[in-house]
């Protein structure tokens, strides 16, 4: 790699030839301010001026973040000019915000706030017109404020980098640019996926999800029996939010947390995953059998439902008919729980934790109903729990660890708890379809050629003399690729997982923020770093377990001798099973 | 999405294959089709953005940042009105304020028959003539406020929406 020689603050440095400005001073030990700049070029475009330095050679001062070093560079961060410049770029993002933290959840995390304290931008300066307030919540799971965005363009990049779908751009011109869908219009009459990708890149509070936290007070405060389950991901990253190591399991804390917030009952969604391996897995069998719709795909991913709903109506024949396990997970609760507990369905009130955005969704869908019921009345998102936690005046690493409930679904195996991780349910339904065709336990319980993150990942199995070819995509980009084999009939693969987030739902959009600044213990490219450690997290939990093929978790199993039947039986269909239908994405 | 017809379907798929080759054909597509229907509405983003693979929103954003793309049809007669500074100090105001008070539109708009659009425009470089007037690319020299109702009449009487 080509060097070259740059000075900063007088001091002489050789630094790769290539980099900008910007990351040519992290790399000496320089940390300027920055708020458009996000990800090693993700988004770069120079538009926030809050990165400006003096370097040799450049008329005026530069944006750091896209200007390149050059032989002999001298800069300047800390001169009175560039101090001055940058503070007056924040005093003017400033000017133009909707300047009320105490109504922002974004407040702690904001960083626009945080680069105001680290310029010095303690006055306003710059009084003039704002950008209305123009807000966009008639999704269930995301709030778009557009008085509170700056114009960097990282929700824009992400939502392209993740998806290939870019439903948010930049529109109009001057003071009057605005980050929206097409026409200003909802992100609900767009065909946005709903994953909060964007939430989860916002250096601000414009992007945020709805919360749901005024209707759980609701219904504790009408005495409702308030059940409450986690989705895996949680435990792998709630911890971050109470300042505990990126990647520390959380399982125990986080169930002694809601015991403490007054559930009545805490499960384990892990409970519904193995049931949704047996379901799938069947079906799968089933397929593959009487000669069905091949290759089968998963469905535990709401975003990607979504995305196949808008872009693939063609193809949902290929989708799974399970329900997403919390979805399952609530029909259980609300049909053999309330049987078996003698409370009525209508008295149940199910909340879900979950690292995603798109539940929140999901959850209204009216194919999701039993008898006019929903499965799961409200979904927190992992960020919104922390909240909760922290609102009770709850000392999170100080709590013991405690068991989830016991009863009826209290068993998981360490199948159900790598569902959180890209590759992991593809991983648990092998485990299960390899002893249901030869009647014997695969030799190894891992299957390493599933994981990692890679964007598109294949694997053969040979069971039996037959030859199941699978493969793994996560983000829709990568999705995308497979499904367009399939549209052209050049698909070899009998059984497809597609997650809607990249790295599966431990870096979902519901998922704690990930940003250096505010994680302050944590390694500089902890942005790098933190979907293998929150993965880890969950195959440490797994390796832990005694129990880890769904099958043989014992009350999945009492589950179909006293209520369900077998698998895919009428009754299993009922409840736990869906339909899709193609949607168009500009909807008025 | 609003329905384009067949034939206005084919001929948007025509204009985006005349580009195929090209790195960054957004601009050309929309300036032929700009060109060509004098406007750009969302059901044909949308087709742009099937045949190009660039996001509406980001077909939305440039259609919206250059003035000279439109997302509404503009009328027959497109009237220009300059507001640079010779014409400006030369009472092009009143002029521009004397087309909107007879048509009934603001700078900007369409008249309902679609027979008029009223531009306020920067300085087109006449200044010898100002205040300067122009009609489908037709200069008015040194136009007055009086003038104003018989050059409206002249184009009325030619008629003829498109």
């Amino acid at each position: 790699m080509a060097k070259v020689n740059i000075k900063i603050e007088g001091i002489s440095y050789e630094v790769e030839a290539g980099l900008t400005i910007l990351e040519a001073a992290k790399a000496c030990g320089y940390e300027i301010p920055s708020l458009c700049a996000f990800n090693h070029g993700e988004c770069s475009n120079g538009s926030c001026r809050v990165c400006l330095v003096e370097a040799t050679g450049a008329r005026g001062l530069v944006a750091s973040c896209v200007y390149p070093v050059a032989e002999g560079m001298e800069i300047r961060i800390g001169s009175p000019a560039a101090v001055e410049a940058r503070r007056a770029s924040v005093e003017l993002l400033l000017s133009n915000h909707n300047i009320n933290c105490q109504q922002c959840d974004k407040n702690g995390q904001c960083e626009l706030l945080h680069v105001a304290h680290l310029v010095g931008a303690r006055e306003n300066r710059f009084v003039g017109a704002k950008t209305p307030v123009s807000i966009d919540e008639l999704t269930p799971s995301i709030v778009r404020d557009t008085s509170k965005c700056i114009l960097c363009g990282r929700c824009i990049a992400r939502c392209q980098n993740a998806h290939g779908l870019g439903i948010l751009g930049f529109e109009n011109r001057g003071f009057r640019t605005i980050v929206s869908p097409a026409e200003n219009r909802s992100m609900a009459n767009s065909p946005c996926i709903l994953c909060g990708q964007c939430v989860s890149v916002c250096p601000t509070g414009a992007l945020m999800e709805k919360s749901e936290i005024g209707k759980v007070d609701a219904a504790f405060k009408a005495g409702k029996h308030v059940v409450v389950q986690t989705a895996p991901a949680v435990r792998a990253a709630l911890g971050e939010e109470f300042g505990m190591p990126v990647g520390t399991p959380v399982t125990g804390k986080m169930v002694a947390a809601l015991r403490r917030l007054g559930f009545a009952k805490v499960y384990d969604t892990n409970f519904a995953a193995d049931l949704t391996i047996m379901e799938e897995g069947t079906e799968l069998l089933n397929r593959i059998k009487n000669n069905g719709v091949l290759p089968m795909i998963t469905s535990c991913s709401p975003g990607w439902i979504n995305y196949a709903e808008y872009n693939y109506g063609d193809l949902l024949d290929h989708l799974s008919s399970c329900k997403s396990p919390h979805q399952m997970q609530g029909a259980i609760l609300k049909s053999y729980y309330a049987e078996q507990k003698g409370i009525d369905p209508k008295d149940i009130f199910v909340v879900s934790i979950m690292p995603c955005t798109a539940k929140k969704d999901e959850k209204e869908r009216e194919q999701l109903k039993v008898n006019g019921l929903p499965d799961v009345d409200a979904v927190l998102t992992t960020r919104e729990l922390a909240r909760m936690i922290k609102r009770a005046g709850i000392m999170f690493t100080r709590l013991p660890d405690e068991e989830f409930d016991a009863d009826i679904m209290g068993d998981y195996t360490g199948a159900g708890v790598i569902f959180g991780v890209t590759g992991g349910v593809m991983e648990a339904a092998l485990r299960t379809v390899y002893f249901v065709l030869t009647g014997e336990e695969h030799g190894a319980i891992k299957f390493e050629a599933v994981r990692g993150f890679d964007g598109i990942r294949e694997a053969s199995l040979d069971i039996n003399g037959m030859t199941v070819n699978v493969a793994i995509a996560h983000g829709m980009k990568n999705a995308k690729v497979l499904l367009d084999e399939i549209r052209e009939g050049k698909s070899k693969y009998h059984f497809i997982e597609v997650m809607g987030c990249p790295g599966g739902c431990i870096a979902g959009g519901g998922q704690p923020i990930i940003r250096s600044c505010f994680l302050p213990n944590e390694d500089d490219d902890i942005l790098d770093t933190y979907k293998e450690k929150r993965a880890q997290a969950l195959y440490s939990e797994d390796e832990r377990q005694t129990l880890r093929q769904s099958h043989k978790n014992p009350q999945v199993k009492a589950l179909y001798d006293e209520f369900l039947g077998e698998p895919n039986s009428h009754k299993a269909h009922e409840l736990l099973h869906t339909t899709y239908k193609a949607r168009e994405g500009f909807n008025d | 999405m609003a329905h384009i017809s067949e034939n206005g379907a084919k001929k948007i798929c025509e204009i985006c294959d005349r580009y195929a080759d090209e790195k960054t054909p957004l601009m050309m597509i929309l300036s032929d089709i700009q060109n060509e229907y004098g406007y750009i509405p969302l059901e044909v983003q949308e087709l742009v953005s099937k045949k190009t693979g660039l996001s509406v929103a980001e077909i939305y954003g440039v259609v919206t940042f250059y003035s000279f793309f439109s997302l509404e049809p503009k009328g027959k007669y497109i009237i220009g009105c300059c507001l640079g500074t010779a014409c400006y100090v030369k009472g092009a105001q009143q002029i521009v304020d004397k087309f909107s008070e007879i048509l009934g539109i603001k700078p900007g708009e369409t008249t309902a028959d679609g027979l008029f659009t009223l531009d306020a425009l920067r300085c087109i470089g006449a200044c010898g003539i100002a205040p300067a007037v122009t009609i489908n690319g037709k200069v008015y020299p040194k136009m007055t406020v009086d003038r104003v109702p018989e050059v409206v009449a002249e184009y009325r009487a030619l008629g003829g929406a498109n």
